[in-house]
């Protein structure tokens, strides 16, 4: 049931190990054989038994062992030497101590000059006085066992019933003014004003203005410096000592003032005022036995605790102050709300067909005259507006910072460190940024693998950083922002940089490329993303899992983003993520392919052109390639893989589109022309109708039809499997079974 | 999110105790026994806010605090001190060291949150 009560029986084991460090290193000194660290951790074991006491509300242990621990305060600084005859006194000060602790454990009383005169002995030790070992009652076996009180007396600090509460005067709502003006050693101790700010929201209704006139322009800015005054008013029913308190760990760097606005209180309330604090020191003791923690009333009685300390007659301030403070405490201002996300998801995909209504809408609208439908068309304009804006917000409320990914980083560069010993010192940059869910939940697995890659394979051995002239400790810095509408993610090492000679010469070993192949520093470092490459004698238990970079950056490609990689030999490596914002909407490209629209990619669009006859060659095998700048690339009907009647059939009578479909890898596709360009809301195949190779999603057109999102990855897959396979390959018809 | 707290005490009675308590208001806990151990909890897991006691073996309280202080990753640390006596002098010194916060022990559970909870967001 009661952590207090284990809690407790866990203090008294303590209690016990400790009495017996204490007997332990008196006994040292007994015999001549402690120096100054024995008194040391004799003076640490009866703080810790009195740090307890406290906390269990033990006051005649605190009591006794405050005096025994003063004492050897003293000793252990040596005012007070350290003598025979005042270790033979401590150690039957121990006795008593272990007395006492027992018949608390026990709940037997011990008379109360139990430890009253071995107390005034320690005291008049500790003033410098001689004490002769009669002065020290004799160890006394405890008295026979009766209930006692002072189990119960344990709690008082830590329940009141919220009873207490009526028995109270009806507070009354005052007024403060807080002009609040940090300095700058309230930041160095790590003090934040906002949560100050905000805790005073929890007391009442805030009024809160900043001054920023200190503010200067931004190249003076120094950034540990203060420059911000606030000003609030607050509307509240606590005492001014209530609101003064909630600065009390920032009172001695601010520049504080708090004045009660409100008119004097009558004097009436000051009646009861003398009782308060005597009832609710009585109250806990009844409930005892309640689990403290779990109080929601808990404030009152530690006030009040406070308040019979005090025992002023504005204590009762304190005890009604704090009813409120528990009631902020247990609701505090509401600044966010849990959404389920399957509902989130219902508001997405609503937002995405009134998207998908206006767009029909704006396409209707060039067929009115301007004279007649004027207003109309105006209107659906405006309206066009806002939904834009609607879908921006909807977006931004399943966006999430990439903290929950980046925070799992730390660790596993510790582990991949501490695996390969390497010294390496990880920096987070942008924790804050925001990008929507689903794309964070795909990014986790890129990113493992990328910083495992640069510890492992980026960030050299200490020695030999040190021999290059370079701390021990490698860097690699984590970062996240948004750049134009994207997010973008880097990971950075100062290792040593991509060895450049040995992935070319493992490309060729591969037969990856052709070993007369001449290519540019950056175009050998795109290399690493070719699959096959990572693998091999690079594998060490730490990288090589069978992931390479190449299922980086197609997992990257999915999500309709990009990877690069700048190298700088001796210096290290920079890998730069760019990202989609969300996945639910994508920049595409419409094009037709006979009769029907499909939409490709953008991020995947290198460029499109229109070649020539001699641009165009058939390879024996079957299948066409594309002379563009010295380099062959497939071409893709797509009309003829969709099997689309009255499509292009001749690529160099049509447009071809070249698309990125990989690694390395492009791919020509041939359509009949290109439509347009749009943002298109994404709907999923799979949850609609069935997953189907080379397409990735559905959109609705604003005419209303519906047009396929291309693949571009999946086509490439599908081509490159029917050219190993025999031609034979029936075209396969999407259109039609997605329409149908 | 869950806010993680390091509780560093030597004493496991008052480690267990601040553990629980703000585990009870919602908080994730993480012990160690001494300032040394504590620094090694830093550098090792993600930490938003210390709670410290001050006397302890190997490293005390205050030493913990001030290299906190001067290691710059974690310079910006909430240190809650808990102090046994309530001295100014103590305070100043826990202050000195670069503490953010303090309390008294005997505390009682409220308090410990409520300071906790205005070092922490």
């Amino acid at each position: 049931m009661d952590d207090l009560a284990e809690l407790r029986q866990l203090y008294f084991q303590e209690c016990e190990e400790l009495l017996g460090e204490v007997e332990r290193h008196l006994m040292a000194l007994d015999e001549g054989s402690g120096d100054a660290q024995t008194v040391n951790a004799t003076f640490r074991a009866l703080h810790s038994i009195k740090g307890g006491a406290g906390a269990f509300g033990l006051q005649r242990l605190v009591d006794y062992a405050h005096v025994f621990e003063a004492l050897l305060d003293k000793m252990r600084s040596n005012e007070i030497p350290v003598t025979p005859d005042r270790v033979k006194v401590l150690l039957r000060a121990g006795d008593v101590l272990t007395d006492l602790i027992r018949s608390l454990q026990s709940g037997t009383e011990l008379p109360q000059d139990r430890e009253a005169d071995m107390k005034a002995a320690l005291e008049t030790l500790a003033q410098g006085g001689a004490v002769t070992l009669d002065a020290a009652a004799p160890a006394a076996p405890a008295p026979a066992p009766k209930p006692t009180a002072e189990a119960p007396k344990a709690v008082p600090v830590a329940a009141a019933p919220p009873a207490a509460a009526p028995a109270e005067p009806v507070p009354v709502s005052r007024r403060y003014r807080i002009v609040f003006a940090p300095r700058a050693d309230m930041f160095k101790r790590a003090n934040e004003p906002l949560l100050l700010i905000r805790e005073l929201g929890g007391l009442g209704m805030t009024t809160v203005e900043i001054d920023q006139s200190a503010v200067p322009a931004l190249d003076d800015i120094d950034p540990e410096a203060a420059y911000l005054r606030w000003t609030i008013e607050l509307e509240t029913p606590a005492a001014i000592d209530v609101v003064r308190d909630v600065f009390e760990f920032a009172s001695d760097d601010c520049d504080l003032e708090i004045v009660d606005l409100s008119p004097p209180e009558p004097a009436a309330p000051e009646e009861p005022a003398q009782e308060a604090p005597a009832e609710a020191v009585e109250q806990p003791v009844e409930i005892a036995a309640e689990p403290p923690v779990e109080t929601a009333a808990a404030p009152v009685a530690e006030e009040a605790a406070a308040a019979a300390e005090a025992a002023t007659p504005t204590a009762a301030k304190n005890v009604q102050v704090p009813a409120k403070d528990g009631a902020a405490a247990a609701t505090p201002q509401v600044s966010s709300i849990r959404v389920d996300l399957d509902k989130l998801e219902k508001v997405v995909n609503l937002v995405g067909e009134i998207v998908i209504s206006q767009a029909m809408l704006t396409e209707h609208l060039g067929a009115l005259s301007t004279e007649k439908f004027g207003g109309l068309i105006k209107g659906i304009e405006e309206l066009s507006q806002h939904t834009r804006s609607l879908q921006d917000s909807v977006m931004a409320m399943r966006a999430q910072p990439v903290k929950s990914v980046f925070q799992r980083m730390p660790r596993l560069v510790r582990e991949v460190a501490a695996a390969t010993g390497k010294k390496v010192r990880l920096v987070l940059h942008g924790e804050e940024t925001e990008i929507d869910k689903t794309v964070i939940e795909q990014l986790y697995d890129p990113l493992v693998h990328m910083m495992r890659n640069s510890v492992d394979h980026g960030v050299e051995p200490p020695e030999e950083r040190v021999a290059t002239g370079k701390p021990a400790e490698g860097t690699v810095r984590l970062s996240a922002g948004h750049a134009g509408g994207r997010i973008l993610i880097e990971i950075s090492d100062d290792g040593k940089g991509i060895n450049r000679e040995r992935v070319f010469q493992k490309a060729v070993s591969k037969g990856l490329i052709p070993a007369d192949l001449s290519l540019t520093e950056s175009q050998i470092d795109d290399l690493i993303f070719l699959p096959g490459l990572s693998t091999a004698d690079q594998v060490s238990n730490i990288s090589g899992r069978g992931v390479g970079m190449d299922v980086v950056r197609s997992n990257i490609q999915r999500m309709g983003g990009r990877v690069s990689i700048k190298s700088t030999p001796g210096q290290g490596s920079v890998f730069t993520l760019a990202l989609p914002l969300t996945l639910a909407v994508l920049d595409g490209m419409n094009v037709r392919v006979g009769d029907e629209i499909y939409v490709v990619p953008l991020g995947n669009i290198i460029e499109s052109l229109r070649p020539t006859t001699k641009d165009v060659h058939s390879l024996a095998g079957g299948g066409d390639v594309l002379l563009i700048r010295g380099e062959y690339v497939p071409l893709v009907y797509v009309g003829r893989l969709f099997g689309i009647a009255n499509a292009a059939s001749d690529a160099s009578k049509s447009l071809v589109v070249l698309v990125e479909a990989g690694p390395g890898d492009k791919i020509g596709l041939v359509l009949d022309e290109i439509v347009g360009q749009q943002q298109v809301v994404i709907k999923s195949l799979e949850s609609n109708y069935q997953a189907l190779p080379g397409l990735s999603g559905a959109t609705i057109l604003g005419n209303g039809r519906v047009a396929l999102i291309l693949d571009v990855p999946g086509i490439h897959g599908i081509v490159r499997g029917a050219a190993t396979q025999a031609r034979a390959t029936p075209p396969m018809s999407h259109a039609q079974q997605v329409q149908a | 999110m869950s806010r993680r707290i390091l509780v560093v005490d030597d004493s496991p009675t008052m480690r267990r105790l601040a553990a629980s308590t703000l585990r009870a208001a919602g908080y994730e806990v993480i012990e160690a026994e001494d300032g040394q151990a504590g620094l090694d909890r830093l550098v090792e897991t993600e930490i938003h806010a210390v709670v410290t006691d001050l006397n302890m073996p190997v490293m005390d309280g205050l030493m913990m605090t001030e290299r906190v202080r001067t290691n710059p990753q974690t310079s910006a640390m909430p240190v809650l001190m808990v102090t046994t006596e309530s001295s100014p002098e103590m305070r100043e010194k826990g202050r000195v060291a670069g503490a953010t916060g303090w309390i008294t022990k005997p505390y009682a559970p409220q308090k410990l949150v409520s300071s906790v909870r205005r070092i922490c967001q």
